[in-house]
């Protein structure tokens, strides 16, 4: 019991004068997190207006993948994307595996289909008539569009939140194709399974302490988006 | 631009039951007309179609300005305005939501500015203009709807229903609007009804409607 609390003193210590090593850590794991949900989230949003506003063959099929892919495992990702970068693999020419952009590489696909999945049930919550009132006004069939995935922007920015939630706890993937290398590809989440093998406790209690801060926040923000969006459910 | 409206033979069906059979009238321009008929007798599905927003199984809707057919493209569509019973008020401000036709349309901002206050002005919601629209009162919702329309100066306004869900109050209101509208005789003006006395109050004439299709 001791250990615990000398070691949350400790992580105290390291978050209070903004220790380098955690800092980097942090930084680093924001700047892959972050990169990652921006690209997933441009590639994730007209997939789906287009699951959301256009009937064409396969789309159910679609629907099914990207909810399937939801729960993906990290491992199973991380293993698939080990494999793309490998040296043997097909895009091993590239030697990316053990670079941050790997781990960027991995935490898209893991949140690419959240994200897309969850901005399709709030485009598809819009009100119809908002559809028709669009039209009726004037607007063009993509500006009407426009206008459906605008009207669903609360939604959509608790797919994104749930999407950074989803890619900053996790771990499995950036291990495996990171290769978790101090100073380069370490993360707050590989540092706390390493730190937590070699006994030091410190440093894995403060970015265990950072990690659910940060999950606080989000949620936080997620709370307030909701509230927000709740304007359109209650009229 | 002054329209007239020539609509022949249209037919609609919805999941094998007609909804419109054989429906053909005349509207002339600058004139307002008020439509009636029981619900579920096609109103808002003659509005959607004559407002271009939807297209007929059969027959046809045809624009006339003196004696030329428009063709019914974007540019056509843009020049007719429907605003619905529910009229899908956006998630924003009143004034953007008054502003957004102008918008579509690529208005130059300081114009938009200069049409939307005089649209809010016209109804009565110049105080309510930097209020989200999804929080204002029924009768100032249906007042939102109409200044949405006006504010594009459209050639034909179709009113579905402007007074539907309002009470005694806003429905004077939303009347004295359209009285106005009247007498300005700009636009070719038809408004669905329930109410003879109210048809007959704010149009030049009455279409009655039954079984999908025009009587009188």
């Amino acid at each position: 019991m001791n250990s615990i609390f000398e070691g949350i003193s400790k992580a105290a210590s390291l978050i209070v004068n903004l220790d380098a090593e955690l800092m980097q850590i942090i930084l680093l794991s924001l700047r892959v997190s972050g990169s990652a949900l921006v690209i997933a989230t441009i590639l994730a949003v007209p997939t789906a207006g287009l699951l959301g506003l256009k009937r064409f063959p396969g789309r159910g099929a679609v629907l099914s993948v990207l909810n399937t892919f939801m729960g993906l495992p990290p491992v199973v990702v991380g293993l698939f994307v080990y494999l793309l970068l490998s040296r043997s693999g097909p895009l091993g020419f590239l030697a990316l595996l053990y670079s941050p952009t790997a781990m960027i590489i991995a935490q898209i696909i893991l949140s690419y289909p959240i994200v897309a999945s969850l901005c399709h049930t709030a485009i598809v919550s819009v009100d119809p008539i908002v559809k028709q009132a669009s039209m009726a006004l004037g607007a063009t069939p993509f500006q009407v569009s426009l206008t459906v995935i605008n009207e669903a922007r609360y939604g959509i920015m608790s797919a994104v939140i749930a999407g950074f939630g989803r890619v900053t706890a996790e771990v499995g993937a950036v291990l495996m194709v990171g290769g978790n290398i101090a100073g380069f590809t370490r993360v707050m989440t590989t540092t706390i399974a390493l730190e937590t093998d070699k006994g030091n406790f410190e440093l894995a209690l403060a970015l265990g302490i950072i990690l659910l801060a940060l999950s606080l926040a989000i949620n936080l923000v997620l709370r307030f988006v909701q509230k927000k969006g709740a304007l359109r459910a209650e009229t | 631009m002054s329209l007239g409206l020539e609509a022949s033979g249209l037919y609609k069906t919805y999941n094998g039951k007609p909804v419109l059979a054989d429906c053909s009238f005349t509207l002339q321009e600058g004139r307002t007309y008020a439509l009636m008929g029981p619900n579920g007798c096609g109103k808002s599905t003659l509005f959607r179609i004559c407002a271009l927003i939807e297209e007929s199984d059969q027959g046809e809707v045809r624009y006339l300005s003196g004696d030329s057919v428009l063709q019914p493209d974007v540019s056509l569509r843009r020049m007719l305005t429907l605003v619905l019973p529910r009229i899908g008020v956006f998630n924003t401000s009143v004034f953007r939501n008054v502003a957004y036709g102008l918008r579509v349309r690529g208005v130059a901002r300081a114009e938009t500015a200069v049409r939307v206050e005089k649209a809010l002005e016209f109804v009565g919601l110049t105080h309510k203009r930097d209020q989200n629209g999804l929080t204002l009162s029924s009768g100032e919702t249906q007042r939102l709807g109409i200044a949405r329309a006006v504010v594009l100066e459209p050639a034909v306004l179709f009113l579905d229903e402007p007074t539907a869900f309002v009470d005694e109050k806003s429905k004077a209101q939303i009347e004295e609007i359209i009285q106005r509208i009247r007498r300005d005789g700009n636009s070719l003006v038809v408004i669905t009804t329930h109410n003879r006395v109210q048809a007959e109050r704010l149009s030049d004439a009455v279409l009655q409607m039954s079984e999908g299709k025009i009587m009188a």
